[in-house]
Parts: structure tokens; C-alpha cells; sequence
């Protein structure tokens, strides 16, 4: 299929940010002290299994973030290319049958027949007043009342099972990457990884993905035939709205604070490490906008836009892009009015350092104020940075969906989370009502929240040189002394 | 402590001023009156009498800073800077779109906003730090353990869920209290049960696993172990020493929302129709009505900055260490 490739100011963001994290790794990798604080990440539970939820999340956001305009097909072949307006992405071409199979209006999930009554002509020429069949959720049964059931419960067991073999050979995989490493047989590593005895919790991983792999499964058998979530006002599918919010959500999670990370930290440490009117200039500015309510500033910088996407629409060809702008501004302003509350432990944290000896032996040795700040302050304060990146993040999702309900959020044209909730809240007034639009994106959002919630805590656990509890729970911490025990008797042993 | 007050008000002087700079640029000089009177009128009726009028009727016709056209004072007193901005410092707001004086229409609203807020926040202070405390005291152990993975779930679960879900649970299947709605006297009762419990029940999770790690951070303390070794019982440490230290760093976060209060939650009002500042907001964005959003932020910054002044008195009354000068 010829296409035009469209690059959206977001994606180019999106693609620096995974650069940006490659090369972090690529650069710790090599440090043993910066290596340590991520192995203690890795050695917790409930980080790692949030982590790889959010993998999951990640991914089906990076395949939304390559954006392209299919060409309209045309009998002139001469005629100069004509592309659709309409963006798609990668994840669209994935997800083409839920995209295209859309029905008339509101259905409920794995629903045969459409919500409401309407008139339908029979084949004899009498009308009767039924419920319509659908035009593709389960359109191959004959008799929907008799062979639904077995029909949901055949390709649901289909499913699960496909997803089961999948995570099997997922398993082996990290069984023989661990054998491997250590010498010993995958047998042996496989009971291991049960017993919990390797460093990273793999068997917490492991069950984490099998879940994953039998929903998805079961999920991605069942969407062949049907709705899996219903269908909206104007019959698309619900699965797949909420699959496209994915992206909303990680692109307003990071972005915001990656726009504004650059002013956090050159003010930040500027004032805690110069002092005097620079300190009380930047004081200054950041007290007046966090005075602001935040939620006001937003409304007021967004309606502000707004006046000026309205005012020059030649600026963008396409709604995908003129949405996509909107969503960059609300990471901008989201970013302006979180900002001030890193630039301030930044300033606090470069105080505190400022007064340690080596820094006042750096300056004794003449080593110029830029040297410092880059050689010795900057790597000292990147814990916060990191920390508070990963702790701020849940918070703007959600942010994200009450700022939409607010009506200042993403553009309504644009998937999200938000949307999603918004329009949900005048189906519930219906009867009978419909649910399934706020349950998918009750369940999305949960899930999404809730794993960069246990990621956060133990990435701060981890980093936070204040927190002197373990970041291991009690039980892990026995298996692992065991493991420890046990692995030493051997070696006594030999 | 009166001249330690007295400072601190002046001190606010620079910084409101800065805010309405900032709201001054948002809504004048990003966009000129025009573009706002285009995009209200819509495409269709945009002819320049149309955003003339408009802009007279809402005493935007006049230069943005400085008039030439006056005589003497009047250069500066009649511009839009000075009409809009400066006027706020008085509580001098203008009039909404709809006619109606903004001012009036605020101390109206406060009533409403007030009677869900109020309770719900010292209910919920009552309850986040019971809680805390609780699973302080049971430290290290099951209950511990699930109350916190309870609280994490319960800080995942977005505001709004918690509403819609309140909503249609207790006012439309159990028809226990309306859905939404108000009313003056004794009957505002059961209208206001609902969205302050669900206020407290939406800042459960976040505010009482806060909570717990101030009360640990505290019971980690050489004093708490001295109070121990000499004989105390761990009921005594905790509510006789823990508690009473606690106090300082959850008053920080508490005392500067008491003056938002007034506001009310945003979403909360407009989702149960509560007429309060917060729905008035959410309505003001929603009709694009801009003299009432400024007005909001103006107000919202002097409460955020009244706030912070009442942190710093309180700090005098639980910390007798701090002495304000």
C-alpha cells in the first residue's frame, strides 16, 4: 500500500524519549554504582510486575506513534497521488478489522444483535419491531440463541489455549537465557525460577505474562467474531478506542515532564547553586505560577489555544494534526504548572551539596562554576530528576481525564481515556444503560495507573537514599537468604 | 508575629501582581480581543460592527495599556490592563457574560461550596489519619501489608470513577439520596452526604499511605526508643509523642488547601450540580466566558497565597521551635 508518512510533533518526542532511555542504559550498563539502585529495582516484586505491564502498554503505544496517510486509490493513474486525510498507524493496520467493522449504533459486549429496537422487514414483506442483528459481531451463526454460548465458549477456550503455548515458550526462553548465564541445566533453572530463588522475581514475571497471554489470547480469538467490548454511540468498537487511548496516556504521562525537565533543572540548580538575586528571581517566578491553581491555568492557556487553532486552520492539514498540536500544548502547560514543585527539591537538594567538601575543595582548585555544576552537582541530583519522573507520571494520566472531562482536555477528536469517561457519563443515564464504554475504560486505566504506581514506588525505594527501609518485602527476602543458604551448603558440599 | 503577618501580605502584593501579568498576557496578548470576539460569534456572523459591539459590551474596546486618547490619569485608567487587572486588587471583578456581577455571584456560590468541602475535609482528615495511624501501629504485619496494597489500588482508581460509581450505586439504584441537586436549610443535607463522602473516600488511598510513612519516618526516632526503653506502653508512644510530632508534616500539606475549601472540589459540584465556585468555573471554561476564569485565577492565587501564610502560623502552635520573626 503506498502511503505519505506524516510526523507528528509527538512522535518525534516519543522516538527521542526511548533514544534517550537506550542510551541511559547503554550508559549505566557499563557504571557498577549506577548499575546498583536499578538491580534493587529489579530484585522487587511488585516493580518488576508492574514493569512488565507497562512494557505491554509501551509497546502498543510506540506502534501508535508511527503515523502515515494511506493514498486514495484512483482509476487515473496519471493524475498526481491523492492521500486520505484521514492519519493512520502502525497500531491501526494491526487492528484493521476492529477499526473498519463497525456497526450501526450501541451494542453491548460479545453481542449478537444491536442495542435498541428498530423496524426490520422480513423476508415475506411483514415489519416486525426486534432487535437487528448485527452486521459483524458473531454474524456467521445461524441461530444466535442457540449456538452463541458454545460459539463464545469454543473460541474463548481457543484462545486462552493459543495464549497459553505462547507464554510456554516464553518461559523456556528465560529459563535457558537464565541456564545460560548460570551453567545449570533449564530443568533445574525452570524449578528454580518457582521457588523464587532467582535474584530477579522471573517467577512473579513469568505468571504476570501468563495472565497477560491467556486475556490476549482469549481477547484476540473472541475479537475475530465479535465486539469484545461492545460498540459506541456510532458503532465502533470499544476495544479498540481504548487501545488508541493507550497512546494519550503514556504521551501525557512523559512528555510533560520531559518538555519541562531542561527549565526545571538549569533554574533549579542556578538558584540553589548562585544564590543571591538569581535565587530570588527564580523564587519569584515559580511561587507566582504555583499560586495559580493549576487546574485554572490549564483552562485558561488552553481556551487561549484554542482561539488560535480556530484562528489560523491553514496551519494544519489534517484533524490528526491539529489534535496532536493541542495534546503537545497540554503536555507544555500540564508541564508549567508541575514543574515548579521539581525546580524546588532541585534547588533545596544543590544547596545542601554546594556546602560539602569536595565541591568546596573544586572550587579552592579553581575548577570554573560550569565544571561543577555538570561534573559535580548534576549526576548528585539526577535521583530526584529520575524519581520524580516516574512518581508524577500515574498522576497525569489521571489528571489527563479530568482535564478532558473539564472540557480542556485532548481534542474530542482524539482517543483517549478522557474522552472515553466523557462520553460514558451521559450513556449511563440510558435504559437500559449502557456500561461497557466506562468499564473498558475503567479496566484500561487501572491497569495502566496502577502498574506505574508500583513501578514508581519501587524505582523510588530503590533510589531514595532517605528511604532506609528494604524495598524487599519480608517473604522475598527469606526466599532469597534461602536461595543464598542453599547455594552456599552446595558449594561446602563440592 | 502581627509585624511577621504584616510582611508576609506585603510580600503577596508582588506576587498577585504577577499573576495578573501572567493571566493579562494569556487572555489579552496571545490572542487580541478580535480573535475572542471572532471565535464567540462564531464564522458565520463575524462582521466587524459584530466584534465591535462585542468588544463594547464587554469594555474591551479600549488599548490594552497605555490610551493616548485620555487626558492626564485617565492614559492609564482607561485601558484594558487597568480595568480587567488592576481593578481584581479590589474584588472589583466586572460582569459575566450573562450580565450578572461576578463579585456578587461568587459570594453567593462560596455558601454552596463550603458545605460540601468543610466536611468532608475534616472527616476525612479524621478518617486518612485513624487509618495511618492504625496501620503504623500494626506495622510489618499482614493488616500492614494489605492496607497498603489497598490504598495503592484505591490511588489508581481516577476521582471520577469513584463519582459516577457513588452516583449511580447509592442515588440510582438504592435511591438512598438524590443524584444531584441543592437546596437551602436542613434539606441541603441530602445533597451534601453524598459528594463529601465521596470526596473522602476518592483521597483515601493517596492521603493515608502518606500519612503512614510520615507516622513510620517518626517511630524511627532516638526519642520514640527512648520513650519505649523507659517503660512506655507502645499505645503511650503512639499517641502521646508519635501523634502529637506527626502533626507538623501533615499540617504542611493540609493547612495551605483549607482556603480551596472555598472553591469546592471542581469536578465534584459540577458532576452532583452542586452551584458552588467549582461548577461555576467548570461552566465558565465550558462557555468560554473569560472575565469569570480570571476572576477564578485571581481569587484562586490570593487563597493559594493565604494559605501558605496560615501554614507558616500554624507551624507556631504544633512547633514550639519555630518562632516567626
Amino acid at each position: 500500500m503506498p502511503f505519505q508518512i506524516v510526523v507528528l510533533w509527538t512522535d518525534i518526542l516519543v522516538y527521542l524519549l526511548v533514544a534517550l532511555i537506550i542510551a541511559t542504559i547503554a550508559y549505566t550498563r557499563s557504571r557498577e554504582h549506577l548499575r546498583a539502585p536499578w538491580r534493587r529495582v529489579a530484585q522487587s516484586t511488585s516493580g518488576m510486575i508492574g514493569l512488565t505491564v507497562l512494557l505491554a502498554f509501551v509497546a502498543a503505544g510506540l506502534l501508535d506513534s508511527l503515523h502515515f496517510r494511506p493514498r486514495l486509490e484512483s482509476k487515473d493513474t496519471k493524475a498526481k497521488a491523492a492521500y486520505a486525510v484521514e492519519v493512520l498507524s502502525t497500531l491501526d493496520i494491526v487492528l484493521e478489522p476492529l477499526r473498519t467493522r463497525r456497526e450501526k449504533t450501541y451494542s453491548a459486549p460479545l453481542a449478537t444483535n444491536l442495542y435498541a429496537k428498530e423496524m426490520i422487514e422480513r423476508p415475506d414483506g411483514t415489519q416486525v419491531r426486534d432487535y437487528p442483528r448485527l452486521k459483524y459481531g458473531g454474524a456467521r451463526l445461524a441461530d444466535p440463541e442457540s449456538d452463541w454460548a458454545a460459539d463464545i465458549a469454543r473460541s474463548a477456550f481457543g484462545g486462552i489455549a493459543g495464549g497459553v503455548v505462547i507464554w510456554l515458550l516464553c518461559g523456556a526462553l528465560v529459563a535457558a537465557t537464565i541456564a545460560r548465564g548460570s551453567g545449570a541445566h533449564i530443568s533445574q533453572e525452570w524449578a528454580r525460577i518457582w521457588r523464587g530463588e532467582t535474584e530477579v522475581p522471573w517467577g512473579a514475571i513469568l505468571l504476570t505474562l501468563l495472565v497477560f497471554c491467556a486475556l490476549g489470547g482469549m481477547t484476540v480469538a473472541l475479537a475475530a467474531k465479535y465486539h469484545v467490548l461492545g460498540t459506541d454511540k456510532v458503532g465502533q468498537d470499544v476495544l479498540y478506542q481504548a487501545l488508541k487511548g493507550i497512546r494519550t496516556g503514556l504521551v501525557i504521562g512523559t512528555l510533560t515532564t520531559l518538555v519541562m525537565l531542561p527549565f526545571a533543572l538549569a533554574l533549579g540548580i542556578a538558584a540553589g547553586y548562585f544564590g543571591g538575586w538569581a535565587d530570588d528571581a527564580i523564587q519569584y517566578v515559580y511561587t507566582t505560577l504555583n499560586s495559580i491553581p493549576g487546574v485554572l491555568l490549564i483552562a485558561a492557556a488552553v481556551l487561549m489555544m484554542q482561539v488560535y487553532i480556530d484562528g489560523h486552520p491553514e496551519l494544519f492539514p489534517t484533524a490528526a494534526q491539529r489534535a496532536d498540536l493541542r495534546l503537545l500544548f497540554l503536555c507544555i502547560i500540564l508541564g508549567v504548572t508541575s514543574w515548579t514543585g521539581l525546580c524546588r527539591l532541585l534547588r533545596g537538594e544543590t544547596l545542601k551539596l554546594k556546602e560539602l567538601e569536595y565541591i568546596q575543595a573544586a572550587h579552592a582548585f579553581g575548577v570554573r562554576h560550569h565544571r561543577i555544576i555538570s561534573r559535580h552537582i548534576l549526576p548528585n541530583v539526577m535521583y530526584i530528576v529520575l524519581i520524580s519522573v516516574v512518581m508524577e507520571f500515574s498522576g497525569l494520566v489521571l489528571a489527563e481525564a479530568v482535564l478532558s472531562y473539564v472540557g480542556v482536555g485532548v481534542d474530542p477528536s482524539m482517543n483517549s481515556f478522557g474522552t472515553m469517561i466523557n462520553n460514558a457519563r451521559l450513556e449511563m443515564a440510558r435504559e437500559p444503560m449502557v456500561w461497557w464504554s466506562l468499564a473498558a475504560a475503567f479496566i484500561f486505566m487501572v491497569t495502566l495507573v496502577l502498574a506505574a504506581n508500583l513501578f514508581a514506588d519501587a524505582v523510588r525505594d530503590a533510589f531514595d537514599p532517605r528511604v532506609r527501609t528494604r524495598a524487599l518485602s519480608p517473604v522475598r527476602l527469606a526466599q532469597l537468604l534461602h536461595a543464598r543458604r542453599a547455594q552456599s551448603l552446595k558449594a561446602e558440599k563440592a | 508575629m502581627m509585624a511577621y503577618i504584616i510582611r508576609r501580605l506585603l510580600y503577596a502584593v508582588p506576587i498577585l501582581l504577577g499573576v495578573n501579568v501572567v493571566t493579562f498576557a494569556l487572555f489579552f496578548l496571545v490572542n487580541t480581543p478580535d480573535d475572542m470576539a471572532r471565535m464567540q460569534l462564531g464564522i458565520k456572523r463575524v462582521t466587524p460592527e459584530a466584534i465591535a459591539s462585542w468588544k463594547q459590551e464587554r469594555g474591551y474596546d479600549k488599548p490594552l495599556l497605555y490610551n493616548a486618547d485620555a487626558a492626564g490619569a485617565a492614559k492609564v485608567t482607561q485601558t484594558i490592563f487597568y480595568e480587567k487587572s488592576l481593578r481584581m486588587f479590589v474584588f472589583d471583578f466586572g460582569r459575566a457574560d450573562d450580565g450578572r456581577d461576578i463579585a456578587r455571584e461568587i459570594r453567593m456560590r462560596m455558601g454552596p461550596s463550603l458545605a460540601v468541602a468543610v466536611p468532608a475535609f475534616f472527616v476525612g482528615l479524621l478518617i486518612y489519619i485513624t487509618f495511618a495511624l492504625g496501620f503504623a501501629f500494626f506495622r510489618a504485619t499482614y493488616l500492614d501489608f494489605w492496607g497498603v496494597v489497598i490504598c495503592v489500588a484505591a490511588m489508581s482508581i481516577s476521582s471520577m470513577f469513584y463519582i459516577i460509581g457513588g452516583q449511580y450505586l447509592i442515588g440510582k439504584l438504592w435511591h438512598l439520596v438524590p443524584i444531584s441537586g441543592f437546596s437551602g436549610g436542613v434539606d441541603a443535607l441530602r445533597f451534601i452526604v453524598l459528594p463529601a463522602a465521596i470526596g473522602v473516600v476518592g483521597s483515601f488511598g493517596a492521603s493515608t499511605r502518606l500519612y503512614r510513612t510520615f507516622f513510620l519516618e517518626e517511630i524511627s526516632k532516638d526519642y520514640v526508643r527512648t520513650a519505649r526503653a523507659k517503660g512506655l506502653s507502645e499505645v503511650t508512644v503512639l499517641f502521646r509523642h508519635v501523634l502529637k510530632n506527626t502533626m507538623i508534616p501533615i499540617l504542611t500539606g493540609v493547612v495551605v488547601a483549607i482556603p480551596f475549601l472555598f472553591i469546592g472540589g471542581l469536578i465534584t459540584e459540577s458532576f452532583f450540580g452542586i452551584p458552588g465556585l467549582g461548577s461555576y468555573t467548570i461552566d465558565a471554561i465550558n462557555s468560554q466566558d473569560f472575565g469569570v476564569v480570571r476572576s477564578m485565577v485571581f481569587i484562586g492565587s490570593l487563597l493559594y497565597i493565604a494559605g501558605l501564610l496560615l501554614t507558616d502560623i500554624s507551624y507556631t502552635l504544633v512547633d514550639p521551635r519555630v518562632r516567626l520573626s
